[in-house]
């Protein structure tokens, strides 16, 4: 079946079967690899990302569904060579260990901070509830969401 | 994980829905968030031979007010029902419903309509939909229907709905004090209890899910509810056979449906 899509601001055209996931089709069509694949059933969030702005998790979403929708993953939110506000953020507050579960945060983050510019700490402790770190790193990635948000509102 | 081959169709109207059901019968499924759907899929629990995405039915996805009820289109996403001021405003115990529903990148996707023709036992919207008597409708090659919530939910993974029929919409009665209170299945996040309370005057009317394998109306715990919160709520699974799985028993089950009763009777 042929569908486009608009991925980071770019429009692409491809043939895929219809029982492809968005996160295969990004990962192995586009070459996108920064969406992460764990649990593959809609558990762990590493493969969260903005579908029409709202944050998806793209192992449970066919490519077929995603036809003539907005993607932006992990790759897209950096601005250039410019780190995305998020992303420097988890750099500045040590939000990540091995990295794993990093872009699916920082898609979900960006969720978040998008609905509730200003979130307490508890508000991002619940906006992360479809998101897992094994390193168990919870506690300065909560605090890196802090960090964007004030840097975002300046 | 890839699901076995399907052929899909993404349709523009409920009666080409309709008629791919009536002619796939049993291969066919429908798509509208997937997010029950697409995991059992992938694990081969479901080997439909097409889906039939309903996701852009035109009009399927409002939130209307008709009189005194509230009418939710089958395509609305839980985050949608979170977000809604409408319901915010006139039937805030589905809102309460939705908002403890999976995590937020599984409300944006996963819709009303499907959680309930998917009936999982443990899905948290049939507590609410059983408590508020709310009314299912349908489609299907004879025409349109309409199903009462008492009469849905049949079994695991079982409703009334026949083979070639969707869930169009799910019309509510406005509700000013009804409450939902859920104990979380610290994984999964589906409801190991979960119970859905509405009060009226000085009766009320009490959902159960995630207790037994098909959602439930607490008749005895509304017979005996006379303010005496703690003494109707240990009547939460009388008659219901309790199901057991290797994160709750049977026994503890149980306690907690008593526990979550009287919280949200309380409430």
């Amino acid at each position: 079946m042929n569908i486009s899509i608009t991925v980071n601001g770019k429009v692409y055209s491809h043939d895929v079967e219809p029982r492809m996931s968005l996160a295969q089709y990004l990962r192995e069509v586009l070459d996108l690899t920064g969406t992460h694949i764990g649990c593959d059933t809609t558990g762990c969030g590493a493969c969260t990302i903005t579908l029409d702005g709202n944050a998806v998790k793209s192992c449970t979403l066919l490519a077929v569904q995603a036809d003539g929708c907005e993607v932006t993953t992990i790759e897209g939110m950096a601005n250039g060579h410019a780190m995305h506000p998020i992303q420097e953020a988890f750099k500045e507050n040590h939000g990540l260990q091995c990295g794993f579960c990093t872009p699916g945060m920082v898609m979900t983050a960006a969720d978040i901070l998008k609905n509730n510019p200003n979130p307490t700490e508890e508000e991002i402790r619940h906006g992360l509830e479809g998101n897992f770190c094994r390193c168990t790193g919870y506690h300065n990635i909560v605090k890196s969401i802090r960090h964007a948000a004030e840097k975002i509102n300046g | 994980m890839i699901p076995a081959k399907f052929d899909y169709k993404k349709v523009s109207s409920v009666k080409e829905a309709v008629d791919l059901l009536d002619e796939y019968g049993y291969d066919a499924k429908i798509l509208s968030g997937g997010h029950s759907l697409i995991p059992a899929m992938k694990l081969r629990l479901n080997r439909p031979e097409i889906l039939v995405d309903i996701s852009g039915i035109h009009g399927m996805d409002s939130i209307t007010e008709d009189g005194n009820e509230i009418v939710i289109g089958a395509n609305c996403t839980h985050s949608a029902i979170v977000n809604s001021e409408l319901i915010n405003s006139e039937l805030d115990i589905l809102a309460q419903t939705a908002k403890c529903i999976g995590d937020v990148q599984v409300r944006n996707r996963g819709t009303i309509g499907g959680s309930l023709a998917h009936a999982d036992p443990s899905a948290d919207y049939p507590a609410t939909v059983l408590a508020c008597d709310a009314k299912i409708e349908v489609e299907g090659k004879n025409g349109k229907r309409t199903i009462a919530a008492t009469d849905f939910f049949q079994g695991i993974f079982t409703t009334a709905l026949e083979d070639d029929e969707i869930i169009t919409a799910v019309r509510f009665p406005k509700v000013t004090n009804g409450n939902y209170q859920k104990f979380f299945q610290s994984a999964s996040r589906f409801a190991v209890v979960g119970v859905a309370v509405v009060k009226e005057g000085g009766s009320v009317k009490v959902g159960i899910t995630g207790v037994s394998d098909t959602p439930y109306r607490a008749t005895a715990v509304e017979n005996a509810y006379s303010g005496n919160t703690g003494e109707a709520a240990d009547h939460a699974v009388d008659g219901v056979e309790v199901m057991s799985d290797h994160f709750a028993d049977a026994e503890y089950r149980s306690h907690l449906a008593k526990v979550f009763v009287k919280r949200a009777l309380e409430a």
